[in-house]
């Protein structure tokens, strides 16, 4: 069939049947569009969400001391397991399954004073690895704790954007505070660096924006806790947590002489099955909003399938004239079904056209506001965009099919005499 | 070519049955002459439909080149009709929308040819109608002799050897009736083998042999009372 001649037809049904097929394009680029929307709306939440899952870290696993409940060994039970700061290089060599290790120490209500200004705060004694993966960014103008502070024990503090607001004032800007003097315990420290506010659903200790960062070598050094409070790991690519549990415990079992079977000895919290969970609902609200969208766009091909069929009483004799010159059933067929996912196809692009830019614009709306930074913004993204195509695909098929296998089954003979 | 024994053909309308060929003998040979003639209603579209494989029969048999119709499935009388037949219309039955050169080409579409095929056989065709300079010409933008003529090059899009007209000039004035009337001799003389349905006995009269239906049955009665009847209904 040539293209041309499939077009003409086309344009020639359309000039005949405007007011229907407008109202029928309408219609399905209504029913793409608020598919579109309702799965934007849906993968922005979902973004949202994941960003904000991402605050307090990507991918990681924190690790604590328990208690032993099964006696091993020559030990009783009851014995408390206690993370050494020597336990981070003990992990890192014996378990090449973890990309990064860190650790931290905590002290809460430590006293915290900047020229007249004294308040009681949690302070935690953190490693360089933290700006990776606890999402410790500096804002511009300051830094995080290096390596080098870890080496020195150099008596310098990251903040978290609320404390400083605290100590500081909510009106004096950065560049001011960066390299001031505050005193934690008396101790003198130079404030390096103030972090990106962020927004963090989840916390084991309070939120990052109140967070008093000292290099963990230092925090070791000065205030002398012997033991640290957790560890934090990051499962090599390809590794979940999950695959890499038992080994831990053996690997930590055989330096502190338990049970690796015993669950009680470390405490876990796998923050990657956590996610998991949540993205999965998300999953599901996505295919409920796909479901009702997808109701409106059946609604609308339905529609499609009826223009057909009035298109077909209209061209009987058409059908007669190519079955009487040799067409056979299938290239009646396809006709019109190529032409129901014509109509389908361009009132889709439309849709999904008007439904990018309703989104694109509304991103460029500058509101900022809790609201928002909850729930996202609608996001159009590919996956969505093949989705609905896919969709309207399967739909136009069908609403093609019925009213073409209606138009091939007629009789040539009876189609020629139709006037 | 086609050989017909008591071929029935009923019609049904809701409840009522109607049968408008009740048993019909015809044989027609290769590279014959012929025409059908009869009054209105005597069923010579219908039989003209079931030569051209557009209907089967409800009764009788029907071999069109030593092959049995009945039996052909609606793809293999498809593929008849698209190569052993050409029809032309008294209502010409062209594609509004499409020019005349797309009109020829569809049953060289229909027969798989490529664009290159396609092209040089269009050309020739409406050259040989006498409208190779109408070829991007809609149908509303010619006259009704010129539309039969695309007609006739699309009826010979894929060299048929019979070629069926249902009153190819009932729609012309006699001029342009008596040029498509040529055009049929000229084909007759090609080797086509020609079945023309008509009123005109002028027509008629030309070809090699006249075939006179009256009600569904081939009519052995008097020629020349025929013949007057005809012309009144003509
Ligand atoms: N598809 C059909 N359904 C029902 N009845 C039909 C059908 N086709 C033809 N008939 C009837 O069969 C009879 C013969 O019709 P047909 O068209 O063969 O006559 P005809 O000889 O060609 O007449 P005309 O000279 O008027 O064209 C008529 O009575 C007609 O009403
Ligand atoms: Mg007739």
């Amino acid at each position: 069939m040539k293209p041309s001649i499939l077009f003409n037809v086309f344009a020639q049904d359309f000039k005949k049947q405007r007011k229907r097929m407008v109202l029928t394009l309408m219609a399905i680029l209504w029913g793409t569009m608020s598919i579109m929307l309702l799965l934007a709306y849906g993968e922005g939440m979902k973004d949202q969400f994941s960003k904000n899952l991402n605050g307090l870290g990507e991918g990681i696993v924190i690790l604590w001391g328990g208690q032993t409940s099964v006696p091993f060994q020559g030990y009783g039970k009851g014995r408390r397991i206690h993370l050494h700061p020597e336990d981070v290089d003990y992990l890192k060599g014996r378990m090449p399954e973890l990309e990064i290790v860190a650790a931290e120490y905590i002290r809460w209500g430590a006293e915290i004073k900047y020229k007249d200004k004294l308040i009681s705060e949690r302070i935690n004694g953190v490693y360089p690895e933290y700006k990776e993966i606890r999402n410790f960014i500096p804002e511009m103008g300051g830094r995080m704790i290096n390596e080098l502070d870890m080496q020195s024990r150099r008596r310098v503090a990251f903040l978290g954007n609320e404390v400083k607001n605290r100590l500081f004032g909510y009106d004096t800007p950065d560049e001011n505070i960066i390299g001031e003097t505050i005193q934690i315990n008396s101790t003198p420290y130079t404030v390096i660096g103030i972090m990106q506010p962020k927004i963090q659903m989840s916390s084991y200790q309070g939120s990052d924006e109140d967070v008093i960062a000292i290099p963990a070598t230092t925090f070791h050094a000065i205030l002398g806790d012997p033991y640290l409070d957790n560890i934090i790991f990051k499962p090599a690519e390809g590794f979940t947590f999950e695959d890499i549990e038992s080994r831990l415990f053996s690997v930590m079992g055989s330096k502190y002489k338990f049970d690796p079977n015993d669950d009680q000895t470390l405490h876990t919290w796998d923050i990657m099955e956590e996610r998991k969970v949540t993205m999965d609902i998300f999953q599901v609200i996505q295919y409920f909003l796909g479901f009702v969208g997808g109701l409106t766009l059946i609604i609308a091909a339905v529609g499609v399938a009826n223009i057909m069929y009035v298109s077909i009483k209209e061209r009987t004799r058409e059908i007669g004239i190519k079955m009487a010159i040799g067409a056979r059933r299938i290239y009646i067929l396809m006709q019109f079904i190529v032409e129901a996912l014509g109509i389908t196809f361009l009132g889709g692009t439309l849709g999904i056209c008007s439904a990018y830019l309703l989104t694109e614009l509304f991103k460029m709306v500058p509101i900022e506001s809790e609201v928002l930074n909850f729930m996202g913004r609608p996001t159009v993204s590919l996956e969505i965009g093949i989705t609905v195509t896919v969709i309207l695909g399967i739909l136009g098929f069908f609403a093609g099919l019925f009213p073409a296998m209606k138009a091939a089954s007629v009789n040539p003979n009876e189609a020629l005499r139709y006037e | 070519m086609i050989e017909m024994t008591g071929i029935r053909k009923a019609y049904q309308t809701g409840k009522i049955t109607f049968e408008a060929l009740r048993g019909v003998d015809i044989s027609i040979k290769e590279n014959e002459y012929i025409a059908i003639v009869g009054p209105s209603g005597s069923g010579k579209s219908t039989l003209m439909n079931l030569m051209g494989c557009l209907d089967k029969p409800t009764g009788g048999e029907f071999y069109l080149d030593t092959e049995r119709v009945e039996t052909l499935s609606p793809n293999q009388l498809a593929d008849i009709r698209n190569r052993k037949v050409g029809f032309v219309f008294q209502a010409f039955n062209l594609l509004p929308y499409a020019t005349a050169y797309e009109n020829v080409e569809l049953p060289l579409l229909y027969a798989g040819l490529s664009g290159k095929e396609r092209k040089a056989r269009v050309t020739e065709l409406l050259n040989r109608v006498g409208l190779g300079d109408k070829m991007a010409n809609k149908p509303t933008e010619m006259s009704g002799g010129e539309m039969q003529r695309v007609a006739i090059a699309r009826a010979l899009a894929n060299k048929p050897k019979l070629i069926l007209a249902d009153e190819p000039t009932g729609n012309l004035d006699t001029k342009s009736g008596r040029a498509i009337v040529e055009i049929f001799n000229d084909l007759w003389k090609d080797g086509h083998t020609i079945v023309i349905i008509t009123h005109d006995m002028h027509i008629a009269k030309r070809c090699q042999r006249i075939i006179r239906l009256k009600d569904g049955l081939l009519d052995t009665g008097n020629e020349e009372e025929e013949q007057e009847q005809s012309l009144k209904v003509a």
